[in-house]
């Protein structure tokens, strides 16, 4: 390879890095420029806890798309793990434990994907398509259709902190938020399980043969994602005080969004968590400033379709 | 159809590819053109065939100058390009591939199946081949397949053929089949230019030879007026006096044995054993179940019975991550596809087997990984700007020594090559030859599965010999000969030929 065209290479890749952060750069300033009331700090703050539950759930799709997944049942997880959360705490079980074992029943509805795309070698989104319906009958058998709310959870501190409490002034949801981004950026960038994740959506055949275990890992994957999609079912339950049967419906396509506007491909193989952090910010920034400019919400809808597009082809454009 | 090509010139950026080459085709030979890898054979048939476009020189066809937009025109003008890398869809059928894109209507704009069947069939018939028009391409073999693409040629009435390593996946039988049809084509004034690393094939088949280095035109040549060494020399600009470089195998005890290996449809009661520091060569025809037993061996397919021994202990490779942790390694034949991923680094590729040892308290020690990479990278002389380079902007050859420091990096005991140095250019294959003495002089063993017999004869110290599923033959290398192990390797058994 010639000088010339590494440099050309390099001057590509970090384009292609910057892009997204590009684009939001630009958003911020053009809503700023329309409503300079946007930059205001309770704004910020807010928007940032709006865009939480989604990127926290986007996060984990970030590891599931990576390898050329996709997990379609996340936002029927987030209300069924919610659901069963505000039910144990109102049945008197200490939140804590509450929480805890809504985060594991997430882990293992994910894992119940995995396993069947592995070990059925079913594809993903026929899998996950079909968990989000039963995961969403389940929450409705469970629930029989209500919400669920209680004393018990009114009176939890705790839980209460989880989606409406501050951190040194921080909306707590937000610590949470980065929290989970430190903990999936080591585990995906530092950590050997973040290489093999790559491995598996650039060539699966090649790593089967260079000895990782594909499909132990992709339970996993699953899994994680399973697992985040409940944290967030646990900050919108506490946030709302209660736990609805039908939360977080299609959360799955925005938090999908905010892994493709972040760079990250649907092939497989190549993408960056801090991308899809600043793909959540986008699509929060653009929620938001369609609020603060008075935009329907029905435009909102078309306006988002319309940026995941162009985010799409440029995306394409990049790869040719 | 006459071509002659002078004085092209090809840059891409600031690399010149191509610095004025001269080349010409006459009508009805076979014309061999031959260099390493990056030589500039294959931009030369590109800009020939108009896939892209020269930057200076002449192209002349039958004494007209031309210079053709795209392959499609090429292809009207009668010249067609056989790619190494065929451009199949795998699950239409070979009738719908032979006539994709240019399939024959009726007046309705329905697709004339009748008339594509009879002239497929017609093709078929003229290269002497029976394949079913109603089967999916992916069913064939290579050299079907390749044979698809020959027919496609006809079609067009091609009377010029570009053909790109065809023989890299073919057996010998297929090779021979080929080479009959290309002669019986030359007949009918059909021009061919083979590009091929193979020197025997070339002398069996060419009449004359370019060879091609660093992007000029070295010479050109009648083949009954020159030789092998002749022709290397051109190649590489040096005499490669001593092409399988010479050791003296030290033999340790044995280190891997297979008893009684059997899995039914691909190969039944396999026995054999490698010594530490020996290089045994699995020979055999293309088919003959060679790689299969190296995959079940190797924990990637499953076998039915049959039991695996190292240092005289039964081990169990489930996984190919239990034959790693066992010290195997395996470098299978197909290095895009099972060996390396490709528009990952270079780094990224080689530190894959061993990623779990690179830790410090869970988090990957990149300044490690760093050195070991780099260590490799000089080791091997795997020629790229840096670790960070995507193995895609690599040629063959580097690419397969990236797959080669992979297993040497994983520290294997015991190393499975599967056709190593195919597709491979001559230096980057002596690197390579080099290399395995150099392991095995520390003790590893070697298993080099080879459809090549000179380099069978040239680097084992033992042969095993598989036809149809079999051990057909265990051979020591010093006392036999090609035509010993082509004979076992067919099915002709000689008896007092086989050494246990």
């Amino acid at each position: 390879m010639n000088p010339s065209k590494s440099k050309k290479f390099e001057v590509l890749t970090f384009i292609e890095k910057l892009g997204p952060v590009l684009a939001l750069v630009f958003l911020v300033l053009l809503v700023t420029v329309m409503n300079p009331s946007f930059l205001e700090i309770n704004n910020i703050l807010n928007l940032l806890r709006q865009v939480s539950i989604n990127a926290l759930i986007a996060f984990g799709m970030t590891f599931v798309i990576l390898t050329a997944g996709i997990d379609l049942s996340v936002g029927s997880i987030l209300a069924f793990t919610g659901a069963v959360t505000a039910n144990l705490i109102v049945a008197g079980v200490q939140p804590v434990f509450a929480l805890i074992i809504g985060i594991v029943l997430g882990g293992i509805l994910g894992a119940i994907n995995g396993l069947i795309i592995t070990i059925g070698g079913a594809a993903p989104f026929i899998v996950t398509l079909a968990t989000m319906t039963i995961y969403r009958g389940a929450t409705y058998v469970f629930t029989n259709g209500n919400p669920i709310t209680g004393a018990n959870m009114t009176n939890s501190f705790f839980f209460q902190v989880l989606g409406r409490g501050y951190f040194l002034g921080i909306p707590f949801p937000i610590v949470i938020m980065l929290i989970g981004f430190i903990i999936l950026y080591v585990l995906l960038h530092k950590m050997p399980f973040g290489r093999k994740t790559y491995a598996i959506g650039g060539n699966p055949k090649a790593a089967f043969v260079s000895g990782i275990k594909i499909n132990k890992v992709t339970i996993w994957i699953y899994s994680i994602s399973g697992m985040m999609a409940a944290i967030a079912g646990v900050i919108l339950t506490s946030r709302l005080n209660s736990a609805q049967p039908d939360a977080g419906t299609s959360y799955e396509m925005d938090a999908i969004a905010a892994v493709v506007l972040g760079g990250t491909s649907l092939a497989g193989g190549k993408g960056r968590l801090l991308g899809t952090l600043v793909g959540a910010l986008i699509i929060g920034t653009l929620n938001n400033g369609m609020n603060l400019l008075g935009i329907s919400s029905f435009y909102q809808q078309i306006v988002k379709g319309i940026v995941i597009i162009i985010a799409v082809l440029l995306d394409r454009r990049k790869s040719n | 159809m006459k071509i002659e090509m002078t004085g092209i010139t090809k840059a891409f950026g600031q690399n010149k590819v191509l610095k004025g080459v001269n080349f010409d085709i006459l009508p009805g030979e076979i014309h061999a053109l031959m260099g390493e890898n990056g030589a500039g054979k294959s931009t030369l048939m590109n800009i020939l065939t108009g896939i892209i476009a020269q930057d200076e020189g002449l192209i002349k066809v039958d004494d007209q100058i031309v210079n053709y937009p795209n392959a499609m025109v090429a292809e009207q003008a009668g010249i067609s390009f056989i790619h190494q890398e065929m451009n199949n869809y795998g699950e239409m059928t070979v009738l719908e591939n032979m006539f994709i894109n240019r399939e024959i209507t009726n007046r309705f704009g329905i697709n004339d199946t009748q008339t594509m069947r009879k002239q497929a069939q017609l093709y078929l018939e003229k290269l002497g081949v029976a394949i079913k028009l109603d089967q999916p391409i992916n069913t064939l073999s290579v050299g079907n397949q390749q044979l698809i693409e020959i027919a496609k040629s006809l079609m067009t009435d091609a009377q010029i053929i570009i053909m790109d390593e065809p023989t890299a996946a073919l057996s010998e039988k297929e090779i021979q089949n080929l080479f009959k049809i290309v002669k019986e084509l030359q007949k009918g004034n059909v021009s061919f230019v083979y590009i091929s690393h193979r020197m025997e094939e070339i002398m069996m088949l060419c009449d004359r030879v370019t060879v091609m280095r660093d992007g000029i035109s070295v010479s050109t040549n009648n083949i009954k007026e020159i030789n092998i060494n002749k022709i290397v020399k051109d190649m590489v600009g040096r005499e490669l006096t001593d092409f399988y470089p010479k050791r003296t195998p030290k033999f340790g005890d044995v280190f891997l044995e297979v008893r009684n290996f059997s899995s039914t449809g691909l190969f039944n009661n396999i026995n054999f054993k490698v010594h530490a520091g020996e290089i045994m060569a699995f020979s055999g025809l293309m088919g003959a179940g060679r790689t299969e037993i190296m995959r079940s061996i190797f924990g990637i397919d499953s076998f039915d019975s049959g039991q695996i021994y190292l240092h005289n202990k039964h081990i169990i490779n489930k996984t190919p991550a239990d034959a790693i942790s066992n010290g195997i390694g395996f470098i299978t034949e197909n290095r895009k596809d099972e060996g390396l991923i490709l528009e990952d680094s270079i780094s990224n590729n080689i530190d894959l087997p061993s990623l779990d040892g690179f830790t410090k308290r869970g988090i990957l020690d990149t300044k490690i990984i760093d050195i070991f990479v780099d260590k490799l990278i000089k080791r091997l002389h795997i020629k790229a700007m840096s670790s960070q380079d995507t193995v895609s902007s690599l040629s063959g050859g580097n690419q397969q020594k990236v797959v080669v420091a992979k297993w040497i990096g994983a520290g294997s005991k015991v190393l499975i090559l599967d056709e190593p140095t195919r597709g491979v250019d001559v230096g980057a294959k002596h690197d390579i030859y080099e290399l395995m003495n150099e392991l095995t002089d520390r003790g590893v063993a070697i298993i080099m599965i080879s459809s090549d017999l000179p380099e069978v004869i040239g680097m084992s110290d033992t042969i095993t010999v598989i036809y149809e599923g079999q051990v057909s033959g265990t051979l020591t290398t010093k006392e036999t000969t090609q035509e010993e192990i082509m004979t076992l390797a067919t099915g002709g058994a000689s008896n007092e030929s086989i050494k246990k």
